[in-house]
Order: C-alpha cells, then structure tokens, then sequence
C-alpha cells in the first residue's frame, strides 16, 4: 500500500510537468486563440473586442502569471471555463466520460472474450490448419483501418441487416455496440497475434519439457503453468490499450457520433479551447500513472521472481 | 568392434518398424521474392499513376454523379462523377510515398537518437529516453492532431506530426541494440586498436544493428500508412481535391449508406497496400531474424 | 535379471535431417548405462526419443524402443505421456529449469503425482518430504515452498533427481546432469544417482560427455560419433581396451578421474 501511495505521489511532478508543457505549445502555437474564436463565429470584430476578451480570458498577462493562476485555480477546483461555450470544463468534461468509459469497457471484453481464446488455439494448433486460418484472419484485420472495418460493419449490420442503429441515439448498449464491436476487431487482429507470440515462446521453455516427462498432460502443463506466464505479458498490453482507450478513440467517435472524450479533444484543438485540452491533458497524465501503477501491482502479484526480489536470469 | 556378446542380439529377424518424417517445407525464399516483387510493384505503380487511370481523377462529369460499378467504371464514380478507380489510382501516390518517406524520416532519425543515448549515456540519454517515454505513453494521434491544428492541414503536415510521435520506437530499438553492442568484445577490441568513434559507429555498430532497425521499419509501413489515413480521415492530412485514400473516405462519408462503393474503394486500396507491406515486413523479419514470431 | 529397455537398429530425423543412425543397445532391471560421446553426436536424442520429447519436428524414422513389450515409438501421445514420470522419468541438465519458475516446487510434484494417481495434497508433500530426508536434505518443508530460483544449481539438480523418483520409475533417463555443476556438486550427483538404483534397483540411461561420470558409475557404455554407434560393451572393458579409434581418441582427449 505503501508503495502504491509513492506512486500515486509521482503523479503530482507528472502533472505539473506535463500542463506546464502543453501550456507552453499551445502558446507556441503562434495562432492568437482570440481572433481565432471570433474568425470561427465568422464575424468581423473591432480590435477593442478583441482586446477586452483578451483580458477577460487573463491572456493579457505574461506567460508565467497565467500558468500560475490557472494551477492555483485547479486547486481550487477551478479549471476555468470553456473559451467557445463558456460553460465550465469540469463539468464539460466529466459529462464525455461515461460515453468512453462504456466504449472502453465494452471493447475490452470483447477483445479479450476473442484474441485470448483463439490466440491460444492458434499456438496449440501451431502450424496446423486452425492456426493458418487463424493466423490468415488476424493479417486481414491487422491491415484494415479502424475506421474502414466501422464503415463495413456500419454497411453489413445496419444497412443491409438491419440490426443495429447507424449513428448512435445516445449513451446506450445498443448504440454503443458497434464502435466496440469496431475497436475490439482491429484490436484482436493484433491481440491473437500477440497472445500466439506470447504463448509459443513459452510452450518452447525447458520447464514445459520437464512438465512432459513428469507425465503432466498438455492441458494442465497450458492452462497452470504456460498462462500463467503468458499472462504477464497479456496483462501489459491490455493496460496499454485499456490507457489508450481511455484517452478517447477521435476516429471510431466521429464516425459513430458517440460523445466521448476523444470527440471533445479533437474539437478543442481544432478550436483553441485551452481550458478544455489541458484537462484532456491531465485526464491522460493521470491514466498513465494509474495504468502503470496496476501493471505493476498485478505484475506483483503474478510474478514471485519480482515479489521476492530476484531479478531474471 | 570386440564386444561382441552384446551387440549381436539385436538382428531379430524382424525387420525394423519404419516411419515417416515430419518435414516442413521452407517457403521463406519463395515468399520473399513474391512479397518482394509485389511491394516494389505497388511502389512503381504509385510512381506511375497518373499514366495508369483510365480516366482523369479530377474531372468532374455531373451526368455520370454516382454511378454504380459497371464496366466503363468498375468502382463507380463519386457525386461529381469522376471516376472512383482512377481517383483510388491517383491516390496510390499521395498515400504510399508520404507513407514511405515517412518511415524513412523516423528510422534515420530515431536510429540517429538512439545511438547517440547509447554512445554518450549519462544525462543525455536520460534525458532523451524520459522524453520518448512521453510520447510513447501519450495517444499518439491526439497528439499527432495538436501538432496538425498547429500546423495546419497538409499532408506534409501530417507527416510532421506522425513523426513527431513515432520516431521513439526507432530510437529505443536503435539504443539497446548499440547498447548490445557496445559491450561485445569485437567493439572492445575494435576500440583497443585505435578505431576512431565515427569509424567505429559507421564501421561496426551500424551494420550490426541493422537488421533489427531495418525489420521494424518494415513491419511499420502498414500501421503508419493507416495512421496517416486516419489523419486524412479526420480532415488533418490532406485536402480536397487532392486524392488521397483516407481524405477520400472522409470525404464520401455520407455517401455510406446510398452508395457504399464509394466510400469503401479508397479503403480496400489501403486494406490491400497494407497487407502487401505488412506480408512483405514479415517476411523481412522471418529472413533476417529467424525464430521470433515462428 | 531381466531386461528393462531395448533399442532396436533406431534411427532418428529431424525433419530432412537424420541425427541418429541405427542405433542399438539393451540394459537390464538395475543396469546403468553410460552414453558418450561430444556434443552434438546426438546422445540426449537419443534418450528423448523414449519419451517422446523430440518436439515438433522429431522422429524415430526407423526402428523400435522396447518397453515391457511396448514400442514407445508407435504409442498414442496419450499413451506415452501416461508412462512418463510414472515409469520412465528424466532428469535434465538444468533441472531447476524443468520446473516452471512463477510457481512453487510443492505445486508442480503435486500436480505432477495427480497425473498419476490419485492423491491428495498432503500425501505427496509427505512423500516428497520423505523422500528429500532420505536423500540427506535438510529442511525438505522449506524446499518445497520455494520456487525453483530460489534454490542452488546444486539443490535444483538434486531436488530434480529426487522429484523424478517420487513415483519410483522403473527407468531413469539423466541427460547431462551433472555438465551444469562444479566439481563437489557433480560429486554429490553422482552419489545421490547411485543411492538411487541401490535403494529403489532403477534403471538408470546416463548422458553424459564426462567420461569419468561414467567410470564411476555404468555398467555398460555406449559411444556415439555423429549419431552413429561406435563402440558398445561392458564399461570396463571399453575403458581398458577400446576398439574403435574414436573411443581411444575421445578417452586420451579427457584427464583420467578416479574413482
């Protein structure tokens, strides 16, 4: 617990880091975010306009000051206001996330209840038929872009069956089904792929060898020692996409017109909403740190070579 | 041989049982040279294009707006009725050789990285490596978007903000093989000798590591092409009327469900580009790293 | 006496390649058996054979492994699998990798003893805990909460022979198993193999490139060069009068180790 704690504590350098250095792009970025939102509204502005919003916003100040204030009033739970809606970005941003979150969890069960399974079968049956099959299936998905495998899922299951709504009619199962169904194929494409990997170098350790000739049957030497394994390296990917997820997919939720945090990010820097982006920004700093903190843990509790403190060899 | 008593027992009479061997046929050459031929076919076709189409890609014929696939357009035409396969054929362009000069960029400059933290360590590799730590936990395209906007769209652009985010995997492959072999004797003895460092980098730790540089650039064409699509397809690569696959499924997108043809051709000219590549890259792999991935 | 395994004209390929060239030979209940010869000759090959180890692309292509009027080659993987640990048992080089690493010694001799019969936790840690006393093992409750990496090359290489015999095998195949070990280690290997076939009359087939292991401990010895059979017979009258050249280049190419 305690270690979990330390961790948790790392988050504050890797916040502060990170804000200060999107703060420092965006300023960078050289386009007045001003005259930005107004050319976007499409009207002409005199320069006083331009000048109050400016000071409004505290863009008048130096670079410094206005970071400072910002992270005082993050503190305070203050994260500003939205430069195009006006609304506060807390509540902005909190209202995207049950969309990625149900997006998230959905794709991941998917992709785990598909890639594990046949990635396994794929390696017992190594060089097989079921495995080429196997194998000749994951390269088509490996080389299909997300988006086109939603676009033929959109022209095979709405338009021609008839089964599930095109664009999604809100936060629901049913709408969200195909954009999960979307991520978890091009993700197993990749996972079946992995887990094969994964599986097969250690179907060739010596200790497999050694569970053959104690008589161990090939089901128990895969299922109590060979996963337990593989299951190290399989928990590190899914933590990995399980983060990525997290942050939102752009593509998967414009072509779905599902709201998610990923939309709201590609909006925001499309429209120089700063406020909206460093929150983005923090939501991903802290996924990263409590993905990496999980995988550790787990690894913890997997691997007694790294609970008691012996490194490989 | 004298111990006779016991080996001469063993002629039974019977004659000994016999079986079949279990032989796998070795298809890696055979793969290389097809795989081979068909990416360098795709590259030269690309090059070619604008000669290939049967039709000009950007003249609009508004009695022909979307066609369905018939003979005289086997992909149909698009609502302003130019013809979908010359439009697929003229994008091959645009998409492979940014594509292309994209992983080339990333592997010279990821691998130039890498060998730098390798070579000098310390503070600077320290340094270097937290960064690509950064980006390689950060979502690579929310981050490839914010360099976009920045920019602006464009395909060079887009090919700026892809490189931005994936020269990392090449720097991290790059330092732990120099590493690897910063250690061997070879190089120990390379140096005692008197080897200069740039000989000794250009000489003896660059063809040594290669191999592993060249196979994930390989195996990285397929995903930075659909990534660069991606970013087409949100509107941050290239732009109308440029053709270009992912802007062109963009671009169609509300087509999808009266004239699928449309918005799908540019994406099955993608599915089957990465596809060729990415068998090509495996195969590259299996070749020059044997034993992984079998 | 009688006999406990035989090797008839045996031939083995992998793949196209063949590494085993008509090889024979016979022990009987209680014999050890040495097989010599430099690496790559083909010796553990020809061990695994008889329990059906030679991975995916290995096969016995000519000729019979008997076993209690069984050929091995020709049993169902079910059925070979079946006889493996119970009646046949190997020892490996590095015994301490023949177990998985992430899990406990106590929970694989269980699962291991579980194949064979049924059993109840307790019962084999008792069994096993019995059988490390015998041994000379101190602390067996200890060794058997450890992982693997937790114990000695030499403490692997003796738990992994003691492991083997739990079920009390008729034939014990040990490849290389002392080559990993210095030389007090090799010693006590050595020793404990030997208080096997005494104290349980096992059969032991012996792989080994040290010809003074062999000196010390088979009965018969059998010398292999690129896979094929050089000389076979009584060890003491191979040591003292090889007939084949090989052999002779092979004995004044090692130190002479008494016994």
């Amino acid at each position: 617990m305690n270690y979990a704690l330390k961790r948790i504590l790392q988050l504050i350098p890797i916040l502060i880091g990170i804000t200060f250095l999107s703060f420092a792009m965006m300023r960078l970025a050289g386009s007045d975010v001003v005259q930005e939102l107004y050319s976007n509204r499409g009207t002409e502005v005199a320069q006083e306009v331009i000048d109050a919003k400016r000071a409004e916003l505290g863009l008048d100040q130096p670079f410094l000051t206005q970071y400072v204030n910002w992270f005082v009033n993050m503190l305070h739970g203050d994260m500003g206001n939205s430069y195009v809606s006006g609304s506060p970005v807390f509540t902005t941003f909190i209202n995207k996330l049950p969309a990625t979150l149900i997006l998230t969890v959905m794709s991941i069960i998917l992709t785990v209840v598909i890639s594990i399974p046949l990635g396994i079968l794929s390696a017992v049956r190594h060089d097989r038929f079921t495995d080429l099959l196997l194998r000749f299936c994951s390269f088509i998905g490996n080389a299909m872009p997300n988006f086109f495998v939603g676009m033929l899922l959109m022209q095979l299951l709405s338009i021609k069956l008839n089964l599930l709504p095109v664009i999604a009619t809100g936060v629901n199962f049913r709408s969200a089904l195909m954009p999960a169904l979307t991520l978890a194929i091009s993700m197993s494409a990749k996972y079946m792929r992995q887990v094969r990997a994964t599986v097969l170098e250690e179907l060739n350790k010596p200790y497999v060898q050694g569970a053959k000739a104690r008589g161990v049957t090939d089901r128990v030497i895969l299922w109590k020692n060979v996963m337990k394994s593989s299951l190290l390296t399989i928990v590190t990917l899914l933590a990995l996409s399980i983060g990525s997820l997290l942050g939102g997919t752009a593509i998967i939720e414009s072509i779905f017109m599902w709201d998610g945090v990923g939309k709201l990010a590609v909006d925001s820097i499309e429209m120089r909403d700063y406020p909206i982006i460093l929150a983005y920004v923090m939501w991903m700093a802290i996924i990263y740190v409590i993905v990496n903190l999980i995988t550790d843990l787990l690894y913890h509790q997997l691997d007694p070579r790294i609970r008691l403190g012996v490194t490989k060899g | 041989m004298n111990h006779t008593a016991l080996s001469s027992d063993f002629n039974t009479g019977k004659a000994p049982t016999v079986r079949a061997k279990k032989i796998h046929k070795n298809t890696l050459k055979t793969r290389l040279i097809v795989f081979g031929v068909l990416a360098a076919a795709l590259v030269i076709l690309a090059f070619f294009s604008e000669y290939l189409c049967p039709y000009d890609p950007y003249v609009q014929d508004l009695s022909m707006a979307k066609a369905a696939p018939s003979l005289a357009h086997p992909f149909g035409t698009d609502r302003y009725g130019r013809d979908m396969l010359s439009r697929v054929i003229v994008g091959s362009r645009t998409s492979i050789y940014s594509t292309l000069l994209l992983v080339g960029f990333i592997t010279v400059f990821g691998s130039f990285i890498g060998i730098i933290c390798a070579w000098t360590g310390r503070w600077l590799d320290a340094l270097l490596m937290r960064i690509s730590d950064l980006f390689l936990a950060f979502p690579g395209l929310v981050f490839a978007l914010a360099v976009a906007a920045v920019l602006g769209g464009g395909v060079q652009n887009a090919i700026i903000a892809l490189a931005a985010i994936s020269w990392p995997k090449y720097a991290r492959v790059a330092r732990s093989q120099t590493l690897a072999q910063k250690e061997s004797v070879y190089l120990r003895a390379a140096r005692l000798s008197g080897c200069s460092t740039a000989k000794l980098i250009l000489k003896h730790i660059l063809p040594n590591i290669f191999g592993p540089i060249l196979v994930t650039a390989m195996l990285d064409i397929g995903t930075m092409m659909m990534e660069l699509a991606g970013l087409s397809f949100l509107g941050l690569g290239a732009s109308p009327p440029v053709a270009e696959w992912g802007s062109m499924m963009s671009d169609t997108r509300n087509l999808l469900t009266t004239h699928p043809w449309v918005t799908l051709a540019p994406g099955f000219a993608i599915f089957v580009s990465v596809m060729i590549f990415n068998l090509f890259g495996d195969t590259v792999r299996d070749w020059l790293d044997p034993g992984n991935g079998r | 006496m009688s006999e406990a395994i035989r090797y008839e004209h045996v031939d083995i390929c992998y793949g196209e390649k063949q590494v085993i060239t008509d090889c024979s030979f016979s022990v009987q209940e209680g014999e050890i058996l040495g097989i010599v010869g430099e690496s790559g000759s083909g010796k553990s090959t020809l061990i695994k054979a008889a329990m059906g180890l030679l991975g995916n692309t290995g096969v016995v292509t000519r000729g019979d492994i008997w076993y209690k009027g069984k050929d091995l080659p020709d049993l169902t993987p079910r059925e070979l699998r079946r006889l493996c640990g119970s009646e046949l048992a190997m020892i490996f080089q590095m015994a301490g990798s023949s177990f998985c690493p992430i899990r406990t010694v106590s929970d694989q001799l269980f699962e291991f003893v579980k194949e064979h019969k049924k059993t109840t936790r307790s019962e084999v840690e008792e069994a096993a805990a019995d059988l490390f006393e015998k041994f000379g093992f101190q602390d067996p409750k200890r060794i058997l909460k450890s992982y693997p990496f937790e114990l000695s090359g030499g403490m692997q290489q003796r738990v992994g022979i003691a492991a083997a015999m739990l079920l009390k095998p008729r034939i014990l195949l040990a490849d290389e198993p002392t080559s990993a070990l210095d030389v007090t280690t090799q010693k006590q290997v050595v020793e404990e193999m030997l208080m096997v076939r005494e104290t349980f009359g096992t059969t032991i087939l012996l792989v080994t490139h040290n010809i003074g292991v062999v000196r010390a401990m088979s009965d018969k010895m059998l010398v292999l060069q690129n896979g094929a059979s050089m000389e076979y017979g009584m060890t003491k009258e191979v040591l003292a009068e090889p007939q084949s050249s090989y052999t002779r280049k092979l004995l004044s190419a090692v130190p002479v180790l008494r016994r």
